[in-house]
């Protein structure tokens, strides 16, 4: 894949979180880039640090005690992070737009449902292609709400979970963004809903044709939708690939641990293979390879120095010290 | 016992009790849950207004844990699964039915038998920050209840007993002195198993003991809970709405719907043949790991979410979202019938899946 053709690129994030008593490394040099009409996913766990990622390109950080200390987010050639925000602001919406996973503490509870979608069109001055509140209720119908023009008159709260999101859906394709970043969109929900708002997502990206950046911690999900991951751990995007290939054959401990650990049906009777040990503390990261402690696969180099990224097979990158014979093993198995 | 003299009593929900002969560990069961309904609100002169809302959290809930099993109990939110475990704590009183724990009726029991059966009967909860009192070392919380049951240890044991305990969850011994706010998500739930744990419980309900923790973590907890069953033969009810993670660890496997059982059988009965259409289309919406099992051609896309409890369908609950309803469905609720594959198999529809050929 060519560099050039990315519509987004995030180049070597860094972000920290500084408390009165210690420095929280949340992002630590994270690397990926989004193709449009790519759907990506990014898998980690909590604390891994893809949330922070996720609100770091969006500009949405609170600082302090977020500061981003390095890196770039290139979008179509300009870098997000050092726009002024009033530019930021008219960019964002028309170009990329975000999905969270709690819609009810994304939509104002004192405002109409409808209301706040009509907004998406004053706020970016789009009235001349008619009426603001009309566009809305077009919206909630391509989302899937029933009787839109009557619900567009209700508040957020007379909403089920499932129906907020896909209210939270259609404020974010109201635009037409290139790019969607939804950031663990179904988490909240039951998994019959999740199958829906999934359903959802996957039409109106065929239909908008946008690139999609979905951040979650569900292995299925992941397996479901996307076409290529990033796994994070410790701060850093330590395997990439498409996600058929990173499943199957992973190349990086962790990520062949995360896969071991879920259960499954075939290992039924079976003990799980759990990931020994806890995820790292973010502030007192360990030394070398941030997985070392945890890691199967460890020797003397994992615990000095910090891999770099290697690729044992065409269209992969891992960043471990044994990349090579990680992915061997994992192809024999 | 003079609860539960309903009309729902008439009908056959009373499931026969003869041991089931293809679990290997089914014995007499040590607690046989008949007909259990938790109806929260609705009674009037409470709070401004005192509107008559009742929320019909557990409709008719009936079922057999046999010694050293586990019940998997599956369910989406609202579908009353947290209830019946709080229901057989009697941390929520019942509106009606009957819990026999060995037995004996939990929902009459008067408080000093309360507290034996608690003994017997033990829970994990799903937070595990929360379940801990965060100004209690971990040693005053596992030793409290060896203060209240004092035939159990000697006072001057607990220390060791107390140690012991953390190693056997995994933990170190040095772990006593300490607060839960030192500790991970995962740690503090290994706590609460190890509290839970004090009293050689028989039964321990598991309440989304592992939702809270990461994929990593989660594994570890289900294999110490998987341990600890092999070791002192406890019988589990789990609770959860993770569909593999109660598949891997569930001998048997009830599927509940908006407060009924709509499926109950063993894991491969459920999971392999399922015959309520719900339980079909909730294991198809579940995102797969294997390749190419589940397609979204195969998926069963359910219209709608689950109805309000406080208004639910009439008849078959889950009607309102079924490609199966007809008009019988809105009658009488079908009874939770047992399927041709077998004693164990139950399931409440009029119109099952076939079983595959």
């Amino acid at each position: 894949m060519s560099e050039e053709t990315a519509l987004l690129q995030v180049q070597d994030l860094r972000v920290e979180f500084r408390t009165g008593r210690e420095i929280v490394n949340a992002v630590n040099g994270a690397n990926f880039s989004v193709h449009p009409g790519e759907t990506l996913a990014i898998l980690g766990e909590s604390g891994s640090g893809k949330s922070v990622t996720a609100s770091t390109i969006m500009r949405l950080l609170q600082s302090p005690p977020g500061f981003v200390t390095g890196g770039k987010v290139m979008f179509k050639g300009t870098d997000i992070l050092k726009l002024p925000l009033n530019e930021w602001r008219k960019m964002s919406g028309k170009n990329i737009a975000l999905v969270t996973q709690d819609a009810l503490t994304s939509l104002n509870p004192v405002f109409k449902v409808g209301w706040q979608i009509a907004e998406m069109f004053r706020v970016h001055g789009e009235t001349n292609n008619g009426d603001p509140m009309e566009r809305a209720i077009e919206l909630l119908e391509r989302v899937g709400i029933p009787a839109p023009r009557d619900r567009a008159n209700d508040y957020p709260h007379q909403f089920s979970g499932g129906m907020r999101q896909r209210v939270m859906i259609a404020m974010a394709v109201a635009l037409h963004p290139q790019l969607l970043i939804a950031d663990e969109p179904t988490t909240a929900l039951d998994v019959t809903v999740q199958a829906q708002i999934m359903d959802l997502l996957a039409k109106i990206k065929h239909e908008e044709g946008m690139a999609v950046i979905l951040i979650t911690h569900d292995l299925g999900v992941v397996v479901d939708v996307a076409d290529t991951v990033c796994v994070m751990y410790g701060g850093r995007v330590v395997e990439y690939g498409k996600v058929a290939e990173v499943m199957r054959t992973p190349a990086h401990p962790y990520t062949k641990a995360l896969m071991d650990s879920a259960p499954q049906a075939q290992q039924k009777g079976k003990r799980l293979k759990p990931i020994l040990g806890s995820p790292p503390d973010m502030a007192r990261l360990p030394s070398g390879c941030t997985f070392h402690p945890r890691c199967a696969n460890a020797t003397d180099i994992c615990r000095t120095q910090a891999p770099v990224p290697s690729t044992p097979v065409d269209g992969r990158m891992s960043e471990c010290h044994h990349a090579e014979s990680v992915y061997h093993a994992s192809v024999n198995t | 016992m003079v609860v539960c003299l309903n009309v729902t009593m008439q009908k056959a929900y009373i499931m026969p009790l003869s041991t089931p002969e293809t679990t290997p560990k089914a014995r007499e069961p040590i607690l046989q849950v008949r007909n259990l309904k938790k109806y929260f609100g609705g009674g009037g002169g409470f709070g401004l207004g005192a509107k008559k809302t009742v929320i019909q959290a557990v409709e008719d809930v009936s079922f057999d844990l046999y010694p050293g099993e586990t019940l998997g109990m599956v369910g989406e939110s609202g579908c009353g699964k947290s209830t019946v475990a709080r229901t057989l704590l009697r941390l929520d009183e019942p509106t009606s039915g009957e819990a026999l724990f060995h037995g004996k009726d939990i929902f009459t029991m008067n408080p000093q038998e309360l507290i034996q059966l608690r003994r017997k009967m033990q829970v994990i909860f799903q937070d595990p920050y929360a379940s801990l009192n965060p100004r209690m070392s971990v040693e005053a919380t596992i030793s409290e209840p060896w203060s209240i049951h004092k035939d159990i240890l000697p006072k001057e044991e607990w220390p060791d007993r107390v140690r012991d305990l953390l190693e056997s969850v995994g933990l170190r011994r040095d772990h006593a002195e300490r607060y839960p706010h030192q500790f991970s998500g995962g740690q503090l739930q290994r706590i609460g198993i190890a509290r839970a744990m004090t009293l050689e419980p028989e039964i321990l309900l598991c309440d989304e003991p592992v939702s809270a923790l990461d994929l990593s973590i989660q594994a570890q907890v289900i294999n110490l809970l998987e341990e600890l069953q092999e070791r002192f033969n406890i019988a589990f009810l789990f609770i959860a709405h993770d569909l593999s993670v109660v598949r891997h660890i569930s001998d048997r496997v009830a599927v509940m719907y908006l407060g009924r059982v709509a499926e109950l059988g063993t894991e491969a009965q459920v999971y392999e043949t399922p015959r309520h259409p719900y339980t079909r289309a909730l294991l198809s919406a579940e995102p797969n790991l294997e390749f190419g099992k589940t397609t979204s051609s195969d998926r069963i896309m359910l219209q709608g979410e689950v109805p309000s409890p406080a208004n639910p369908p009439s008849g078959c609950r889950f009607r309102t979202r079924c490609w199966k309803a007809q008009d019988i469905c809105a009658g009488e609720a079908p009874d939770l019938a047992v399927q041709s594959d077998g004693n164990l198999h139950q399931a409440a529809c009029y119109f099952p899946e076939p079983l595959p050929e």
